[in-house]
């Protein structure tokens, strides 16, 4: 299939839904969208009064297979484009958008595992887009999620990861400054220990995605190198403030 | 390093990459012309200010600097590059 140039669209909240208390995730119905693969990503773009510009770029959330595009996007204080989609957008509101974009940091359930995915933060997005699509298409490869978030109440998709664990899919999380109350999981930051623990080990080649603030990504895939991990086996996406 | 620091990767030009190639060009190859690292275009660095620079992870030689100008995208490459694109 040759894909056409990309192009514009635009797009038409249906839904929000409030993930946490600085994100949220704009539900879209996307005139022509050619579908995408897990793991993709889109351009937004906003046009002031005046002709001024300001484009970012933001994961996919929802699985190819579902009706919908959803986009989760994170609040940043001083951001340009974030605080306008989470604060001002609502259903019936209109964005314009193009996409899908990237092939690198993308998996199929065709692609096969094991899988180790590891989330700093909001870089868990992309992420539960291959957790979502693996779920629809009944895989049962062998996966291994890390969540790392600074405290429970700003972990994504909470409930909906809980209730899709099993069946292959081992979901832990770490907690960098608020461990909730009895919590005897991981709390701290993301270590060489922690990585052994949660595997799949190096012998059993999985593929790694890695997605979260450049600094956490760099650290993280690092570690896993250290552990014998093939480097050509780690796909990482590293998002900054320059992203907001 | 600090956790804000002010680079990303290669994932995030593919959008432009798009635009100027019409094609996917994250996964694509491209040798450093300084130290001769091949590495998917998403596994290098990108600098976003003004215009875009995208530089090797391994010795930061610039791989691709393009500004986006009113009418045109004026766009410098070094190293080699391999593209694959749709035939019409």
């Amino acid at each position: 299939m040759a894909p056409a140039r990309i192009a514009w669209r635009l797009a038409a909240v249906t839904d929000v839904i409030v993930e946490t208390p600085r994100a949220k995730t704009l539900v879209l119905d996307v005139p022509g969208w050619p579908g995408h693969v897990a793991g993709q990503h889109v351009d937004v773009r906003l046009t002031a009064e005046d002709g001024y510009q300001a484009q970012r770029s933001y994961s996919i959330a929802s699985a190819p297979e579902d009706a919908t595009l959803a986009l989760t996007v994170e609040r940043l204080e001083d951001g340009e484009v974030s605080p306008y989609l989470t604060d001002e957008l609502g259903r019936g509101d209109e964005l314009e958008l193009r996409g899908p974009i990237g092939g690198y940091f993308a998996w199929r359930s065709g692609d096969g595992g094991p899988l180790l995915l590891v989330a700093g933060g909001s870089g868990l997005v992309p992420l539960m887009a291959m957790v979502r699509h693996r779920a629809a298409q009944s895989s049962t490869v062998d996966t291994r999620l890390l969540v790392s978030a600074r405290s429970s109440d700003e972990v994504l998709y909470r409930d909906e990861l809980a209730g899709l664990a099993g069946g292959g899919l081992a979901v832990h999380q770490t907690f960098t400054r608020e461990p909730p109350a009895g919590w005897s999981g991981f709390a701290r930051r993301v270590d060489a220990d922690m990585l052994r623990h949660v595997g799949p080990a190096p012998s059993q080649r999985p593929r790694i995605f890695i997605c979260g603030p450049t600094a956490f990504v760099e650290r993280a895939g690092d570690l896993l190198v250290g552990l014998g991990h093939d480097t050509a086996a780690i796909h990482l996406e590293r998002f900054g403030p320059t992203g907001g | 390093m600090s956790e804000d620091a002010r680079w990303l990767d290669g994932n995030a030009l593919g959008g432009l990459l798009q635009e100027l190639f019409g094609a996917e060009m994250t996964a694509a190859p491209h040798t450093c012309q300084s130290c001769g690292t091949e590495r998917p275009v998403a596994a290098h660095r990108v600098y976003l200010g003004a215009g875009t620079v995208l530089r090797c992870p391994v010795c930061e030689q610039i791989a691709l600097v393009a500004a986006a100008l009113r009418d045109r995208h004026v766009v410098h490459l070094t190293g080699a590059w391999r593209m694959e694109m749709p035939r019409p």
